[in-house]
């Protein structure tokens, strides 16, 4: 299975294609994750790295993108997760952020178009997040992808645009809060509530003891799921930021020193073997905090 | 580690197809081969990140000689439930932090054991105070003292979900009087709010270590790992003050841009 990215395959990417099944026919002798995350850290350094022109370093990534989509996928691993674009990248100049934009509408607009295999491999594309912050033309095309691959089940890969964990945790505070809202106990604890608070404070004594969000419904009304087994954020960097805080509870980070473009079949598989070896250890506190 | 065989190592019946057979076992001996080359190279990082701990410690390596505590405001320590049981080693751990320099930690470890011997912790470190008493008597500024707190996994996603319930009730009394909007629409600076409120107060930490067998959280509050690096420093009966002095090092020299 190889994603399309314009190239005709070659007799060294045949052989590379059947030296990685020799591959995946030992890997898949233990647990293979069912979901795995990815910061696509470092464009930006690899074009100053290799001194390419502005936007040069996103380009190469994408290609990076679509090989990493092709190892997961023929691997077995049902879910990617990629963190296109943050709510914070926002504060990125005009230009950079124009930039991104116009990449993503490109190359949504490929995925939509006819020789598009997308559909052929069974992949269901989402796009998670805060989606009332993209632009118009962004957000069309997008929906227009999820309707055409919603019925796709085989692999599914979810792309974090305008996101942060922080902003996904209200989202799921404000959900729960509109199906909970129908279900307020009685009257007499909203009179409390009423007769004891002011219109601006938060009367915190009588307030708590009413449960009616239940950690299930937060769970339930996040962006992401199923969780990730496994997240790892390219150019060494050991911080998640504000990516997946919530679903990240039994996930294992993975920092290779790789710049996201320069991201390649090892580190998938070093992230995996690392996964096997942990397996218990990680169902098991799974299980403790069930 | 347990390896634990997958869906590709399931027994075939061995009546059926000698070939399938074969091939599965040559394939687990491939599989496990390779995990025990893995465990080796392992084993060998694991002996040259001691060695260099040694030299750090020993003061050999001039590099880490000064470290710029202030960079560090705070500082989070998790530990794997299992080993938090060694109260000795995280005794240990705590005294070199102290050393350090170090103002603000926080203990966490998912299934609260070190909320368990949090007197016996805190009745062996020479001058710190619990996290919650500095917060009472305002004293979270005053850099004499080393304040500690102690966190479980009810501190993560069980008290966001008591502080969603904080929003909801406002919200509730907002639809009843009829002066709040239709839908819920809340703020993350309302989130904080409401966490403050019933009592989480702890800030997000600059810098976590991770001791155990994985580089993983293991359910450290969400709300407050926003931009945290986070270093796995191994099991902690392999811990030493080199390694630590090394991470927070590390730490002083990173560069974050925050999405910018």
């Amino acid at each position: 299975m190889e994603l399309y990215n314009g190239e005709r395959p070659s007799v060294f990417r045949l052989l590379g294609k059947y030296m990685r099944k020799g591959l995946y026919s030992i890997l898949t002798q233990g647990p293979i994750p069912t979901h795995i995350a990815f910061i696509l850290d470092g464009n930006r350094r690899f074009a100053k790295k290799h001194k390419l022109p502005e936007g040069g370093g996103h380009k190469a990534g994408f290609l990076a993108l679509l090989n990493v989509l092709t190892y997961c996928y023929e691997l077995g691993v049902k879910y990617a997760t990629i963190y296109a674009f943050s709510i914070d990248n926002f504060r990125r100049k005009p230009h950079e952020v124009q930039y991104v934009m116009d990449l993503m509408l490109e190359k949504i607009e490929g995925m939509i178009m006819e020789e598009s295999i997308i559909n052929a491999y069974d992949i269901c594309v989402r796009f998670v997040g805060n989606l009332k912050l993209l632009s118009e033309p962004v957000k069309t095309a997008a929906d227009k992808i999820m309707r055409a691959t919603a019925n796709n089940s085989k692999c599914v890969l979810l792309i974090a645009v305008c996101y942060t964990s922080t902003d996904e945790i209200v989202h799921a505070v404000e959900e729960s809060s509109e199906l909970n809202s129908n279900e307020v106990c009685n009257n007499q604890e909203l009179e409390e509530a009423n007769a004891t608070g002011s219109s601006t404070v938060i009367q915190t004594e009588n307030m708590e003891s009413y449960s009616g969000i239940k950690l299930v419904d937060l769970e339930k009304n996040t962006y992401i799921n199923p969780y990730p087994d496994v997240l790892i954020r390219t150019s060494g960097e050991t911080r998640l930021s504000n990516y997946l805080l919530w679903q990240t509870t039994n996930c294992i980070l993975y920092s290779p020193y790789a710049l996201w473009p320069e991201i390649g079949l090892r580190h998938v598989v070093w992230s995996v073997i690392n996964f096997q070896r942990h397996y218990s250890y990680l169902e098991k506190h799974k299980e403790y905090l069930k | 580690m347990d390896l634990k065989p997958g869906a590709g190592g399931q027994r075939v019946n061995r009546f059926v197809d000698p070939f399938a057979q074969i091939s599965y076992h040559f394939l687990q001996f491939l599989w496990r081969t390779l995990h025990l080359l893995v465990s080796l190279w392992y084993l060998q990082v694991s002996m040259v990140q001691m060695i260099e701990g040694f030299l750090i410690s020993s003061g050999l390596v001039k590099r880490y000689g000064a470290l710029d505590i202030d960079k560090v405001r705070y500082l989070a320590i998790v530990v794997d439930s299992e080993e938090a049981y060694q109260i000795s080693k995280v005794i240990q751990l705590l005294k070199w932090v102290e050393d350090m320099g170090v103002k603000h930690l926080c203990l966490y470890d998912s299934k609260g054991v070190l909320k368990t011997n949090k007197k016996t912790i805190m009745e062996s470190l020479n001058n710190a105070m619990p996290f919650e008493e500095a917060v009472e008597k305002d004293v979270l500024l005053d850099q004499k003292q080393m304040t500690v707190e102690f966190a479980s996994s009810s501190d993560g996603k069980e008290a966001i979900t008591r502080a969603a319930n904080v929003l909801f009730m406002k919200y509730l009394k907002y639809a009843k009087t009829g002066v709040g909007k239709e839908e819920p629409c809340f703020t993350e600076d309302q989130m904080d709010e409401a966490l403050k409120a019933i009592g989480y107060k702890g800030p997000e930490p600059d810098l976590l270590l991770i001791y155990g067998p994985v580089r993983c959280h293991l359910g450290f509050s969400p709300w407050r790992l926003r931009y945290t690096e986070m270093v796995h420093m191994g099991p902690l009966r392999y811990m030493n003050l080199g390694s630590l002095k090394k991470a927070i090092h590390r730490f002083t020299t990173v560069q974050q841009n925050y999405g910018t």
